[in-house]
């Protein structure tokens, strides 16, 4: 039995779809694209011949979306993240990358993008961090020349989810030195614009399934038409884009946490040491009860969070921190937990479970470390203190 | 041109959680999940391919069973079929395969397909007998064990059937059935749209008064085989291993053994 979020109809599909993928295409392919380190298209393909990358994306621009964009976003990432962490950001890397559209992009811009995204002909990803601006975003240094009906763009991106693999991209500029962070703009920047092209790949400790690559701009020139929002608007579009894919960072983990404990709870059930399965064990069943709370409970946080996106009142900035960093928080602890309870096997590559705690590491420090997001939260709980007095 | 095709699907237990009680040496139903035949899935795949190859044309999945065969008709669905049609009545019911492939054979005569296609067997009774049977009942060509559609037009299609020492090419007139192995091809897993579109579709139900039969060769009266008995087989005892010297006393101590069990 699992708890009910009040999926509908339609989510609940999309669940099903989404952990048939996971259980047939994803597990069997989880450990050569770990070792190799290769881009999984077979998977990306069933995924978009299965419709849902049109999940975040409303129907009027080719998805299935009906405003419950995230919270499907959401349920997707987390079950294919129960069976790799790796894969399953591919799916959820274009989501972020779409999300500046999404949000703040014209109807126009929309009309363009969106159809080829929800179909999956093409991969987006997000572009802003650079060398000496990670958690310090507005210290980008890649900058916009306006030229003509044109802007030329110079500068690197580095460890960008998708790159080399996406064919759109959401890239963050500086258009207005004189501005600080209300003089950066967001672009889209198709794969294949002379002077745009993809530099050094990375090698992994964990997500080795998804390709994080630099993106170099030179004098790579795009038409103003292709900005999204007006110019000193990037950063805004920047932090209105975490609010919405930060759940998304926390269903990974979530779905990661899950699947370890999962693998865990079986494991303990087969070995058998001093006679006795080791889940008879009430030092183990503590174990397993204490992870599977954390993963439940952040399973609630990260789905009202969703909900409440979807269904918006205002910015959701401080519980969108709060469920990216909750729920990797406790991925990292439940995995460890996970590999104590393999014992000396849990250590051992041959089993799938280490693989599991390297995937989840990186939910800590992506789409913004889990200090940055305590800041978040911290600065805005000050804030409604102060408002009601 | 556009083809018509028919793909026969039984729904079947899930034979990863297949368990018999040992007391009864039958079939412990309860909980266990209902799946397409994994065969039929490698059939409908290939009708809904034949559909994206040839325009115009229509896959209709027929099947004979109780209601709760409904759900896996919606699967099929689900992966590009266009239409189902259910054959369900208590006539039907206890059916072997001859009164089953007669059963089908006269819904055929209703849907007049240029093509039906079945998998090779069914995973629960393993008979392989069906898909021949409709073909015999309708006199239409049959070809087993296809593994490959080279061509296909409105009068003949070319197919490789799957032999044991290689692959035989048939040219066979249509209509006609073709019985399909699992190499054929990959089947796809749904998609959402596919989802939302089974869900919409109605399942078509016939029972015998939609159909031309005769009330003697339905169900278990029409059929001519029962099963008297379904047991697992004893597990096999582990194998003697005889030593002697050399091989001449030990094909001696074979000889007398065979001997003694009066094989030989």
């Amino acid at each position: 039995m699992e708890l009910d979020f009040g999926f509908n109809e339609e989510q609940l599909m999309i669940r099903d779809l989404a952990r048939q993928i996971a259980k047939e295409k994803v597990v069997p392919a989880r450990a050569k694209y770990d070792e190799e380190q290769k881009f999984p298209w077979d998977v990306i393909n069933q995924i978009a011949a299965s419709d849902l990358f049109g999940v975040f994306i409303d129907t009027e621009y080719g998805g299935c979306a009906e405003g419950n964009g995230i919270t499907n976003m959401c349920i997707v990432t987390e079950e294919l993240s129960k069976a790799c962490g790796g894969i399953a950001l591919a799916f959820a890397g274009t989501g972020l990358g779409t999300l500046p559209i999404i949000l703040s992009a014209s109807e126009e811009q929309k009309q363009k993008y969106l159809p080829d995204i929800a179909s999956g002909k093409r991969l987006a990803a997000f572009g802003l961090t650079e060398p000496n601006a990670g958690s310090d975003a507005a210290a980008i240094r890649t900058t916009a020349v306006k030229d003509g009906d044109d802007y030329i763009i110079n500068g690197t991106k580095q460890w960008i989810t998708n790159g080399g693999d996406a064919e759109i991209y959401t890239v963050f500029a500086v258009t207005d030195k004189t501005k600080g962070a209300r003089g950066a703009s967001c672009f889209v920047v198709e794969l294949g614009t002379p002077g745009f092209s993809i530099g050094k790949k990375e090698d992994k400790f964990g997500i080795r399934a998804s390709s994080t690559t630099e993106l170099i701009f030179e004098d790579c020139r795009v038409p103003a038409t292709d900005m999204i929002g007006k110019p000193g608007t990037g950063f805004m579009t920047a932090m209105k884009t975490f609010d919405a894919s930060r759940p998304g960072v926390g269903s990974q983990a979530l779905g990661i946490a899950a699947g370890a404990l999962e693998l865990a709870v079986d494991y303990s059930r087969e070995r058998i040491q001093f006679g006795k399965p080791v889940s008879s064990n009430q030092g183990l069943q503590w174990m397993m009860a204490d992870m599977a709370m954390q993963v439940e409970a952040a399973r609630a946080l990260i789905y009202a969070t969703a909900r409440t996106i979807d269904n918006p009142k205002g910015r959701a900035t401080k519980f969108s921190a709060m469920s990216k960093c909750f729920a990797s928080d406790m991925s990292v602890q439940v995995c460890l937990d996970a590999i104590q309870i393999f014992g000396g096997y849990g250590y051992m590559k041959e089993y799938p479970i280490e693989k599991y705690l390297r995937d989840a590491k990186i939910t800590q420090i992506y789409e913004g470390t889990n200090q940055i997001q305590r800041d978040e939260i911290a600065s805005a709980l000050i804030k409604e203190s102060a408002q009601r007095k | 041109m556009a083809l018509n095709i028919v793909v026969c699907m039984k729904q079947v237990p899930d034979t990863t959680e297949v368990r018999i009680n040992p007391e009864t040496n039958t079939l412990i139903r309860d909980g266990v999940d209902s799946i397409i035949n994994p065969f039929d899935t490698y059939a409908i795949e290939e009708a809904v391919r034949l559909c994206e190859r040839v325009e115009g044309s229509k896959t209709t999945i027929l099947s004979m069973g109780p209601p709760q065969v409904e759900s896996s008709l919606k699967d099929a669905l689900s992966v590009g079929a266009d239409e189902v049609v259910l054959l369900s009545d208590r006539e039907f019911a206890g059916a072997d395969t001859w009164a089953t492939s007669y059963t089908l054979a006269a819904a055929m005569k209703k849907l007049k397909p240029d093509l039906i296609i079945t998998g090779k067997q069914a995973i629960d009774g393993d008979t392989a007998q069906v898909g021949p049977g409709i073909a015999v009942h309708l006199d239409m060509p049959q070809v087993c064990y296809v593994s490959k559609i080279r061509e296909i037009n409105d009068e003949v299609a070319i197919v490789e059937r799957l032999l044991e020492d290689g692959h035989e090419v048939v040219e066979v007139k249509l209509p006609a059935v073709l019985t399909v192995v699992k190499e054929i091809n990959e089947p796809r897993l749904p998609s959402l749209k596919g989802k939302m579109k089974a869900k919409k579709t109605a399942v078509t139900v016939w029972t015998n008064d939609d159909l031309d039969t005769d009330p003697e060769c339905l169900g278990l009266t029409g059929s001519p085989t029962q099963v008297s008995k379904i047991f697992s087989p004893p597990k096999r005892g582990g194998g003697e291993m005889i030593d002697g010297e050399n091989a001449q006393e030990k094909a001696e101590t074979v000889v007398a053994k065979l001997k003694e069990l009066q094989v030989i």
